[in-house]
């Protein structure tokens, strides 16, 4: 790894700007990392405010607090935002943090780019919001209304909102590439010597399958959107039957980044996994060549099943049965996961601190939309369950349980890594129950709601839907409040309290660990030896 | 499994207002904590009553599939949780080192979860799944009657084309119970002004489309969901067993009144259905005959009304004013105070009458060309001209429509 160009030997330690600039301008690892999760905990509380207005709505039957068309410039931007704006930073920060820890690396591979990577984030994100705010003001009529999945012809026919999410999505695309070729060109090129591809990481092997899916299938989210705006702008027509278009063409080209996008959002997560099970068990890795084929495996799978995002659209005979069955045969990599991830804390000496209590919610949680997603695989079952409240209820099990609890997983796992302080283990388990328990109290009765016949994004509903829905609102407001505790359970595990070890968890195995917590500014300038 | 007997909502329930009814059920949620399973009547955890072979198939699988996620669930879970309570370092548990299987023991138990998911994956659930979707995908064979459903921005036409009849269903439930200034009724926003009628016991092809943008046409107790795309065809079957009100939403966001377009079936008896079908054929026979004669200022102003009510104001406001930019007003706009007809009675493009005839591509405002009759297009172009301020004082006539086509 010698050929590796360490960007840090040309840059002296001191050679940043103070205050703000040095922000503007870092390209080191660990400050990009911090600002991408900064950025991400930000805006996991504007997507979860936005999500609430829209359950305070849905409390009673009626239209109480806003009109349907704001209503669905809501439901959309909340899942923009924290898909492309929450859990995409959050997975990103991670990686910026500590794979260069984790692999011996001096910093990322390509550090210019980093710094450019983040600083798109602020503009799209303001791209997405703006609209609300130009729509107080008289000019334009809100955001998105679409919903996240922009359909066509609904969103040709939307107003401004949809030319600005279409250029926020663009901005956060070229991001998100540029991030998984950093990361890409990171793990292949600057390895320590002596660590071969079957002895990295497993949160590295995760990641480096998530970059390599980005890269395939956001390019066609591209493609799709800008289809869109010339539908909208320019005259052509490619989602008008009218002339010679198609508007499932949309869903197809949509769904072909949209079912991907599911498992680049849990794959960092997957990855992480197997180091704090490990940790906490105080065992090694169970099934670490499994648990990197599954990767591998999900991967190809998850861009030949798109098609069963619109089962009810119409479609032959054969295409239903071939993307049902393309569908389940991912139940079988992700069977192994489970496997590995219990079978590593089998037999070891566990001890439960919070990132071991949010990564066991994980895998029960995150096993109920495995488990859902299997009967949603069904196309005879899935004409009841598709388009209902089943089936936002399942795909929060997958994105929510699955994708924010697993990163709350590793802001706590690494959190004394990053700061050098322990944070409150009192308030950090706190946390997990309220956020554990409350979390079901919102998703279990929206099960109910799909299977009584209760249609996604609608504003106001049937009296038959009333208890439950009044259920799930009083489980969110919980939820929401709940993550007030974990702002502030890292805002003061930042600013102080019990010194951290370099080694901070007793069991905790890997190169990360054996630097100093906090690590130095610049680590690893002489790359370690992998025996 | 909890079949679907739970589901029996008490069926003269009417919600009071806003404030009672968040009081309703803080008792009922109350009462439900006190003595399990006295309250539940309001709850539903299942499908409701399925109605068709297709539904009560549906039932049956889903119940099924429950039942066997349901005991993966449990096993697996029941694995852990043995675990974190055996293997744990305060009850002085010391950690093993294994990392994988070691010997065929150990890969045989390994292998066993893995056999069971592939079997329940591709035999158990596949085979009845794939049975159940040729069943669902028949259309092809021999169906009795045809009926033509059409999604538009936010109602449902149906369309009977053996029988030439055809007509619009619109929400019925009244704005100010959705505002919450009235009492909730009982089928609060599951109610249209004319639900579409069909025979019990007959095999129904449903051809559906749209005029807009996408719509899903669900009837919950049909096990029935498909998408309504513009400018294409699709295709599903039903066979309604038992007479009765079957009642179910679009489930597409389909933009603002996405919410507020119910699907409400109404299955009879087929002798009941063949008096029904005649009765309809006579009223669009008298509709299609206002074309015939000349209709006074105030017969088109009272017909417009009515039509504007159910068909225009739920974009451009029962006031005329619109909702801009994305409906705009109707009230002093240039286009409805322009002029009528060119000079040689042909219609001028992008004019009042264009716009309500052939709508403007890319926007909410479809072609009601085929949608409305010649006297409800004439009766609302009519209506607008001389309403909201507007005061153009001319009339158009059922006849001119009907020659404009």
């Amino acid at each position: 790894m010698s050929t590796a160009t360490t960007h840090t030997a040309e840059h002296p330690a001191k050679n940043y700007h103070g205050g703000w600039l040095r922000w503007l301008t870092t390209t080191n690892h660990k400050d990009i990392g911090t600002m991408y999760l900064t950025f991400s905990l930000i805006m996991f509380f504007v997507g979860g405010l936005m999500i609430l207005a829209v359950r305070a709505e849905l409390f009673q039957p009626g239209l109480q607090l806003m009109k349907p068309e704001f209503f669905n410039q809501l439901i959309g931007v909340h899942a923009l935002v924290m898909i492309f704006a929450a859990l995409m930073p959050a997975a990103t920060g991670f990686a910026n943090w500590m794979l260069p820890l984790m692999i011996g690396a001096p910093d990322m591979a390509l550090p210019r780019l980093n710094n450019w990577g983040f600083w798109l984030l602020p503009p799209a994100a303001i791209l997405l919001t703006l609209p609300f705010t130009l729509a107080l003001f008289g000019i334009g009529d809100g955001a998105l209304a679409t919903g996240w999945t922009f359909y066509a012809p609904l969103s040709v026919q939307g107003g401004m909102g949809v030319d600005f999410a279409i250029l926020a999505v663009h901005i956060l695309g070229i991001s998100s590439i540029m991030g998984s070729i950093n990361i890409i060109v990171t793990i292949f090129n600057m390895r320590a010597p002596g660590m071969t591809m079957m002895k990295l990481p497993l949160f590295a092997w995760g990641w480096l399958i998530t970059a390599f899916l980005l890269i395939a299938t956001l390019p066609v989210l591209a493609g799709a959107v800008t289809m869109l705006l010339t539908d909208r702008h320019f005259g052509t027509h490619f989602f008008d039957a009218a002339g010679g278009g198609d508007p499932i063409l949309f869903q197809h080209l949509f769904w072909f980044f949209g079912h991907p996008e599911v498992y680049i959002l849990l794959l960092p997560v997957w990855g992480l996994m197997p180091h704090v099970l490990s940790t906490f068990s105080r065992k090694p890795t169970y099934g670490y060549k499994a648990q990197v084929y599954s990767f591998i495996a999900i991967g190809l799978l998850s861009v030949v099943v798109w098609a069963h995002h619109f089962f009810t659209a119409g479609m032959p005979v054969p295409a239903l049965i071939y993307f049902m069955f393309s569908t389940m045969a991912i139940s079988l990599p992700l069977a192994v996961l489970f496997f590995c991830w219990i079978a590593t804390m089998w037999k070891g000496a566990m001890t439960f601190e919070t990132p071991m209590l949010f990564a066991l919610g994980f895998i029960v949680l995150f096993g109920v939309a495995g488990l859902t997603g299997l009967l949603l695989a069904d196309v005879a079952a899935d004409a009841q369950y598709h388009h209902s409240y089943f089936v936002v209820a399942h795909f929060h099990y997958a994105l929510f349980a699955g994708g924010i609890m697993g990163v709350m997983t590793g802001v706590y796992y690494w959190l004394p890594k990053w700061t050098g302080h322990m944070y409150s283990e009192k308030l950090g388990k706190l946390h997990f129950w309220l956020t554990v328990l409350s979390f079901n109290l919102t998703f279990i009765p929206q099960f109910f709601l799909g299977l009584a016949g209760m249609p996604r994004r609608i504003p106001d509903y049937a009296l038959q839907f009333a208890e439950f829905n009044a259920i799930s609102t009083v489980g969110a407001f919980i939820l929401g409040l709940s993550q007030l505790i974990f702002a502030w359970n890292i805002w003061s595990c930042v600013r102080g309290g019990d010194k951290a070890d370099s080694r901070a968890w007793e069991g905790a195995e890997g190169l990360e660990w054996e630097l100093s917590s906090p690590p130095a500014h610049h680590t690893w300038e002489t790359q370690p030896v992998i025996k | 499994m909890a079949g679907y007997a739970l589901v029996t909502r008490t069926t003269n329930q009417v919600v009071r207002n806003r404030g009672e009814g968040l009081h309703r059920k803080l008792i009922s949620l109350a009462s439900t904590a006190a003595i399990p399973g006295a309250a539940s009547a309001a709850y539903s955890f299942n499908f409701p009553e399925p109605v068709t072979p297709i539904a009560r198939e549906t039932l049956h699988i889903h119940n099924e599939f429950m039942l066997v996620i349901t005991v993966l669930f449990v096993v697996v879970f029941a694995i852990m949780i043995y675990s974190m309570i055996k293997h744990r370092k305060s009850s002085g548990h010391a950690p093993a080192k294994f990392t994988g299987p070691s010997g065929a023991m150990q890969w045989l138990w390994a292998l066993i979860p893995f056999a069971i998911l592939l079997f329940i994956d591709f035999i158990l659930m596949g085979i009845p799944a794939v049975k159940a979707i040729v069943n669902m995908e028949d259309t092809k064979t021999q169906a009795d009657i045809v009926l033509k459903i059409t999604g538009m921005q936010w109602k449902w036409q149906y369309e009977y084309p053996e029988a030439g009849v055809k007509y619009i269903s619109t929400l019925a439930t009244p704005r100010d119970q959705i505002t919450n200034t009235a009492d909730k009724g009982e089928h609060y926003l599951l109610e249209v002004d004319k639900p579409v009628v069909l025979p019990v016991g007959k095999k129904i092809r449903i051809l559906l489309t749209s005029t807009d943008v996408i719509h899903t046409w669900w009837v919950p107790q049909f096990g029935v969901k498909r998408d309504a795309v513009p400018g294409f065809l699709r295709e599903t079957w039903v066979l309604i067993e038992k007479p009765g009100t079957y009642r179910g939403q679009c489930a597409e966001l389909c933009g603002k009144d996405h919410g507020f377009m119910p699907v409400v079936v109404r299955a009879v008896p087929e002798p009941e259905y063949l008096a029904w079908l005649e009765t309809q054929k006579a009223e669009a026979k008298a509709a299609n005959s206002g074309a015939d004669r000349i209709w006074s200022r105030e017969e088109l102003m009272a017909a417009g009304e009515e039509t504007y009510e159910k068909i225009c104001a739920a974009c451009h406001q029962p006031n005329g004013q619109g909702l801009p930019p994305a409906f705009p007003a109707l009230a002093g706009s240039k286009l409805v105070n322009g002029p009528l007809l060119g000079m040689d009675g042909k219609i001028i493009p992008d004019s009042h009458v264009d716009r309500v005839l052939n709508g403007k591509a890319g926007t909410a405002m479809q072609a009601f060309r085929n949608s409305l009759s010649d006297v409800e297009i004439a009766s609302i172009i009519t209506f607008e001209r001389n309403s909201f301020g507007n005061k153009k004082g001319d009339m158009i006539q059922p006849a001119q429509i009907k020659a404009l086509r």
